[in-house]
């Protein structure tokens, strides 16, 4: 199975306890002691993979059924609960799936699509059977099977429309009522006009009818809004199956000593958590007892991990590295710094001017437009000939051939394709809106931790280290789950020595100690593995040493690495005339070191207000801004930002205020993204044109009084397939730049960041 | 002439056949996974799904 074996390993240490009451919290009761567990599984994207799954799954005791759907990524585990949960994630990791809980319970179930769905299928049965018949009236049909054909045409349409069409008559309703107008205004005035006249005509035994008309645009129509609504609900679906971050529960010391998991909406403050080394913690809360390291690089941007021992105060959503801590809880979940980021979130979103999309300005011109032009002629007609129903026939033919098919494409067609662009270079558009705004951006802020670098430290210069001492560093830190020692492990694993686990232990905030024989080896901060650290003035800028019986054997420096493609993307950024800066939470040191490698101008020490003030700065300068962030301190900022991209690997919430997330590692996604956005923004004003266009020349014809539904017909078919053609020429950026290597997969595969799997 | 008179139902009952048809596709799940369905085709695997 080598075509997807993507070499994810399960998440970083969860323990396996809570991890199980976890699956059991997150499963629906299907009653008859049996439950339901969904899993989201990224990475599943061939045949190979449904099997995999399925298989692995379905073997495990307690296991009734497994099916896996492919389009969500998402697998269905119906298990009996006798024993607890079978271990489905750990399983899933075993065979190189990354797996995560998936609740659907959080979201309604997606009827808006079925609804389309069935729209469209009842419009397309009306739509082929009208056409049918009228082709025979056009094809000179006598009077009699004429008036019996446009009859039937009317016994078909009318149920059709009255299905088919709520979709629109329900928006343009909801519109008029507020007072507004949208593009679903002239369509249903459009429709039902021409259904109403058409009947007028068949009762009168007129010669045209306007059914095929009226029924064919609701089709056409149809077609472009059920497009749209998938690239949506995909791209969701698909942002929504990538890893929570926020912790679901945790297991809560009770008064009397018994230890329960909670949810986290149930934790309240003064409660006693047990908080196990790789776990994130639920809540704010403050160590009472345990030592440990603390990665807050979601929360703040400091790249580097801090030690905390009792007393200290953590911030729900940092993750435990190495040692279990007991903690009481400071504040409830919704009290929490996550909760004021969503606060801060919401106040940007507010603030940030509401932008209307390219439809909707084109409906609020085009609308009055068309209706005054169908009215005009109503009068005109009538002072010319006084002729009231000739003058009202004319100017329901205006309305109908203005009717905007082409322009209800026009733009979600190429919004598709963009979409689909995207999806093909690893990047899930929000919606049509966030593209638009994406290509009118001329300034990108960066975040620095997670985003132009990997948030993961990477050893420096391993080769001027003395290979024996790397090697038993790297043998040692395989025990641990310290990012550095993740990074060493990385650096040395080659050369490491085989080590017995039984003689390497762990302590906390500290580093890693080892006893070989008589000596003792310790790797971790100079002032707890030196004896006397203040005599060794070689430090420099190394963060952990190796000391045997406490005399340094070596020093190692780490730096967060890059992330891959940043230099590139800022340098083609830079060069098509984009302002670059990076706003970071770290110390100005690491910032400013990155942003002079990367050459942008930064900002350090910036809180998340603080980010949301900048971008409020420079787009008050005229600018637009485009926000790349992945931390939750950048949620505000990607929220208040003319558009917004984050990593796969951000936190939920700044996933979630994102209008693009991209899953590939490499930062060039930036550049592309915005190629695609602007070559599509270019699409769109050719097909609004070429809608423009056709309605110059068909309204003077209408207008005239020489439309028929034959013409009407042909003419609304034509436009239609002209403006859809045009939006299929969207290709992405021009390929002659990016570097020689295979188009990136369309897998959904959330690549691990380098180290990860150490 | 009067040919119509019985082809005219038939046609529209072949297009309402389709349409009942589409209906019972989308009501029973057939579109839920389209992408899984596209590669189930190809998988050896003639165990009939456990219900």
């Amino acid at each position: 199975m080598s075509c997807c074996a993507p070499g994810i390993e399960p998440a970083a240490g969860e323990s396996a306890a809570s991890r199980a009451e976890e699956v059991r919290l997150a499963s629906r009761d299907l009653g008859d002691g049996l439950r339901q567990t969904d899993l989201s599984v990224p990475a599943m994207h061939c045949g190979g993979c449904i099997q995999a799954v399925e298989g692995a799954l379905s073997a495990l005791p307690g296991v009734e059924d497994a099916r896996v759907n492919l389009s969500s990524r998402r697998a269905t585990i119906r298990w009996r609960d006798d024993a607890g949960p079978p271990p489905f994630v750990e399983t899933l990791g075993g065979i190189g799936y990354e797996a995560h809980l998936y609740d659907p319970g959080t979201e309604p179930k997606d009827t808006a699509l079925t609804e389309l769905l069935r729209a469209l299928a009842v419009a397309g049965f009306a739509a082929s059977n009208i056409m049918l018949l009228s082709v025979s009236v056009w094809a000179g049909a006598d009077p009699a099977t004429r008036d019996l054909f446009h009859a039937l045409s009317a016994l078909i349409a009318l149920p059709a429309l009255a299905y088919s069409g709520r979709v629109f008559f329900r928006s343009a309703w909801n519109a008029l009522k507020h007072g507004r107008t949208n593009m679903d205004v002239p369509i249903s005035i459009g429709v039902t006009m021409a259904f109403g006249l058409s009947v007028y005509e068949t009762l009168h035994r007129g010669a045209h009818a306007y059914f095929d008309a009226s029924v064919t645009l609701l089709f056409f129509l149809l077609i472009g809004r059920t497009l749209d609504h998938l690239m949506r609900e995909r791209a969701r679906t698909a942002v929504k199956g990538l890893a929570r971050l926020a912790a679901r529960g945790a297991l809560v010391r009770q008064p009397d000593g018994a230890n329960v998991y909670l949810p986290v909406d149930d934790i309240a403050v003064g409660m006693t958590i047990l908080l196990a080394a790789g776990e994130r913690v639920p809540v704010d809360g403050r160590v009472v007892s345990g030592r440990s390291d603390i990665d807050r690089s979601l929360l703040s941007g400091e790249s580097a991990p801090a030690p905390v021992a009792a007393g200290a105060l953590l911030q729900a959503g940092t993750l435990n590295l190495t040692g279990p801590l007991t903690l009481v809880a400071t504040a409830v979940a919704r009290d929490s710094f996550l909760a004021e980021m969503m606060r801060l979130m919401e106040a940007a979103e507010a603030g940030r001017s509401a932008y209307r999309r390219i439809a909707d300005r084109a409906s609020r011109l085009y609308a009055p437009v068309v209706h005054a032009a169908a009215f005009l002629t109503l009068i005109g007609w009538l002072i010319v000939t006084g002729d009231l129903h000739r003058a009202v026939t004319v100017a329901i033919a205006v309305l109908i051939i203005t009717c905007p098919c082409a322009l209800g494409l026009a733009v979600p067609m190429v919004q598709v394709m963009a979409a689909r662009r995207l999806f093909e270079r690893g990047m899930l558009l929000k919606d049509g809106g966030a593209l638009e705004r994406l290509a009118e951006i001329d300034t990108v802020v960066f975040d620095k931790t997670g985003t132009l670098t990997l948030g993961q430290p990477r050893l420096l210069h391993p080769e001027t280290i003395d290979a024996d001492a790397l090697g038993l560093a790297a043998a040692m830190a395989l025990h641990s789950r310290h990012p550095y020692s993740r990074a060493l492990a990385a650096a040395g694993a080659a050369l490491a020595p085989p080590l017995d686990a039984s003689v390497v232990s762990e302590h906390p905030g500290a580093g890693l100690e080892a006893r070989i024989g008589k000596q003792v080896y310790r790797l971790g901060r100079a002032s707890w593995a030196l004896s006397r650290p203040d005599e060794d003035n070689d430090i420099g800028a190394a963060n952990v040493v190796l000391a045997r019986d406490g005399r340094r054997l070596a020093g190692f420096a780490f730096e967060d690495g890059l992330r891959d493609g940043a230099r590139a993307a800022i340098g083609e950024l830079t060069e098509r005339g984009f302002d670059v800066e990076v706003l970071s939470g770290d110390r100005d040191a690491a910032v400013r070191r990155i942003a002079g490698e990367l050459g942008a101008r930064h900002l350090a020490e910036v809180t998340p207000a603080g980010k949301v003030a900048r971008i409020g700065e420079i787009e008050a300068g005229g600018h637009r801004v485009l926000m790349v962030g992945d931390g939750l301190n950048d949620a505000p900022a990607l929220a208040a930002a003319h558009a917004s991209m984050a990593p796969a690997s951000a936190a939920d919430v700044g996933r979630n205020a994102a209008d693009l997330v991209f899953l590939h590692e490499s930062l060039r996604a930036v550049p592309e993204a915005i190629g695609i956005a602007r070559n599509a923004a270019r699409l769109v004003q050719q097909n609004l044109a070429l809608a423009v266009g056709y309605n110059v020349i068909a309204v003077p014809i209408a207008v005239l009084g020489y439309v028929t539904p034959l013409i009407a017909a042909a003419a609304m078919s034509s436009s239609s397939i002209i403006v859809i053609a045009n939006a299929l020429r969207l290709r992405g950026v021009r390929r002659g730049r990016t570097p020689a290597r295979a188009p990136t997969s369309p897998s959904l595969v959330a690549q691990p960041v380098a180290g990860n799997s150490g | 002439m009067t040919d119509f008179l019985y082809l005219v139902p038939i046609a529209l009952g072949l297009g309402l056949a389709g349409l009942a048809a589409f209906m019972w596709a989308l009501r029973s799940g057939q579109y839920d996974d389209l992408d899984g369905a596209a590669e189930r085709i190809l998988l050896d695997d003639d165990k009939p799904l456990r219900k």
